[in-house]
């Protein structure tokens, strides 16, 4: 089999005396759409910050398209292909939408000690963020504060800058937390649509969006995890049942 | 500012600022032309604190330190018979710049009240070294016997010359400032002062720029102080004292962060205000000091955002 495009080996992270990343090992094929799920306080928003290179790690390596990736800060990690989206919305607020995508793609397109000409009128950076907009389904937006935009927006605009830095993986953290049953049903239709092209490793409580887009799931409970298999296996899992999954989320 | 409004009130500023020297020289009052000349310099000096304060989101408590490097290199290079203003400002730029690239590099790594408290050490660090060289007259200052000598006819010693010479190079950094802040360079320190994680998680490593920018910020408050020295013609370690950091700060807070214009309206009213208010009494920083404070309290955009239009930040 090939090597998988993230590999996880023994991956730990401690905050005191609590353990939140327990000698983890994950693998997460190409192309794969991989939720981890979960009861709150799991550690998997840790996870992400580790994968992310946001979290130093106390043990454990992380392996991305090949390459050891364990002690790379988060930049480095996103120039090679690892993008991530924040559960609690992190955006560029006063900054326009489209300011915003196009930072992403400035990002990733050599360095910027460029002093003098406008960024705002490069097309360069204009345009790929333009286009990532159209497909998330903001190009109505794009001129707006990206401060005054709603929250299932502001949850869009997330989603672009993370694919404006042409990612080979997304790691999104709770993509429609806080989202209406409308918003949550048009973004998941919208990562519907880009699954498969991109791999994406998809933090998430809303069983909606996980059943209906993960190819596998690993169910994370104290930092570790306790069962990875397609959906249909996670279902009938009695030991996941018991640990998480309400009876009626089974049904 | 709408976009008819803003070049108008620019412009009009430009052309009272060029018209100072002539109708000082006509109403007899060449106070006037030292003032606004002075003031001028303090603007360049809270425009290149504001690169880093308003754009970077640097809380530097130090700045003064460049404005004290810039007026050495000047003094020092004078006082040992070296009068060619090019080669003394030239020191002026390189030497701040060295320096600013020293703190910038250590205090960049620590954020929030630590680097403020970083940047005011060194500058304080400074401040004593000026003190204990007795060579450059220590605790007292040196006085400068003659101006920075320029070829042609960029006499400095003509007060007229001198006053449009500042005007020229404000003009040049806001110029340069205004690019710079729109180019990619100015949009990476602005998404790193309105997010730093986000910046990062895009793949910017913001260290470096945020290095370049204190840095180029160091050189320009560098330029203005070896344009004090020749506006004072005497310098003290007191160019370099906490609380002159403080007002550079002070104007560039009154006038309105993270605007070009605010720092010159921020020195131009910090200036006029004290001269104003020192003529009337010898306490008049009890009347100042609630003013700047109302004006913090009730013009989050400083005085520019009392422009017409000033209108929210960009960025």
């Amino acid at each position: 089999m090939a090597e998988a495009l993230l590999q996880v080996r023994g991956l730990t992270r401690r905050f005191g005396g609590l353990v939140a990343t327990d000698r983890l090992d994950l693998d997460i094929g190409q192309g794969e759409t991989h939720a981890i799920i979960g009861p709150n306080g799991a550690g998997k928003t840790t996870l992400i910050a580790q994968l992310a290179g946001d979290l130093r790690s106390d043990a454990g390596a992380v392996r991305f398209a090949g390459e050891d990736i364990t002690r790379l800060s988060a930049p480095a990690r996103s120039l090679r292909g690892l993008a991530r989206s924040f559960q609690i919305t992190s955006i560029f607020p006063d900054f326009t939408t489209l300011d915003n995508v196009a930072l992403a793609v400035q990002a990733h397109a050599g360095h910027s000690f460029r002093f003098w000409r406008p960024a705002r009128r490069e097309p360069a950076l204009r345009e790929p963020a333009r286009a990532i907009l159209a497909q998330v389904g903001l190009a109505g937006r794009a001129d707006v504060r990206a401060a005054s935009l709603a929250h299932g927006e502001q949850r869009q605009l997330e989603i672009a800058m993370a694919l404006a830095t042409g990612p080979r993986l997304l790691l999104l953290d709770e993509p429609v937390a806080g989202m209406g049953l409308d918003e949550s049903q048009r973004m998941i239709r919208f990562l519907a649509s880009v699954k498969g092209r991109l791999t994406i490793v998809l933090v998430e409580h809303d069983m909606d969006a996980v059943f209906a887009l993960a190819d596998r799931i690993s169910v994370l409970v104290y930092g570790r995890i306790i069962a990875t298999g397609t959906p249909e296996a996670i279902r009938a899992n009695a030991e996941v049942r018991q640990a998480y999954l309400g009876e009626d989320a089974v049904a | 500012m709408t976009s008819r409004a803003r070049p108008l009130v620019l412009g009009l500023g430009l052309v009272a600022l060029a018209a100072v020297p002539p109708v000082g020289g006509l109403l007899n009052q060449p106070f006037y032309v030292d003032l606004v000349r002075r003031v001028m310099i303090f603007a360049i000096a809270a425009l290149s604190l504001d690169l880093i304060l308003g754009y970077g989101g640097m809380v530097s408590f130090g700045h003064a330190a460049y404005l004290g490097i810039g007026a050495y290199a000047v003094g020092i290079l004078a006082h040992h018979g070296i009068h060619n203003g090019v080669l003394q400002w030239s020191l002026a730029i390189a030497a701040s710049m060295a320096v600013a690239l020293v703190i910038g590099a250590v205090s960049i790594r620590t954020s929030g009240v630590y680097f403020i408290m970083i940047t005011l050490a060194f500058t304080q660090m400074l401040y004593y070294l000026g003190i204990s060289i007795e060579e450059y007259g220590g605790d007292d200052g040196m006085r400068l016997a003659v101006r920075s000598q320029f070829p042609g006819p960029l006499d400095l010693q003509n007060g007229t010359v001198f006053y449009y010479v500042v005007l020229a190079i404000l003009l040049l950094f806001l110029v340069l400032a205004h690019r710079l802040i729109a180019a990619r360079f100015g949009m990476v320190i602005r998404a790193a002062r309105s997010n730093e994680a986000r910046t990062r998680a895009i793949g910017f490593s913001p260290y470096r720029y945020k290095l370049m920018a204190f840095t180029l910020a160091g050189a320009m408050c560098g330029l203005a102080g070896a344009l004090l020295v020749n506006h004072t013609e005497y310098l003290t370690p007191e160019f370099m004292h906490w609380t002159r950091s403080g007002e550079i700060m002070f104007m560039v807070i009154l006038g309105g962060m993270g605007t070009l214009v605010g720092p010159v309206l921020g020195a131009f009213a910090f200036l006029l205000l004290e001269n104003l208010l020192s003529g009337w009494t010898a306490h008049w920083q009890i009347i100042f000091g609630p003013l700047l404070i109302l004006v913090v309290l009730y013009a989050k955009r400083g005085l520019f955002g009392l422009l017409p239009g000033g209108g929210p930040r960009d960025g």
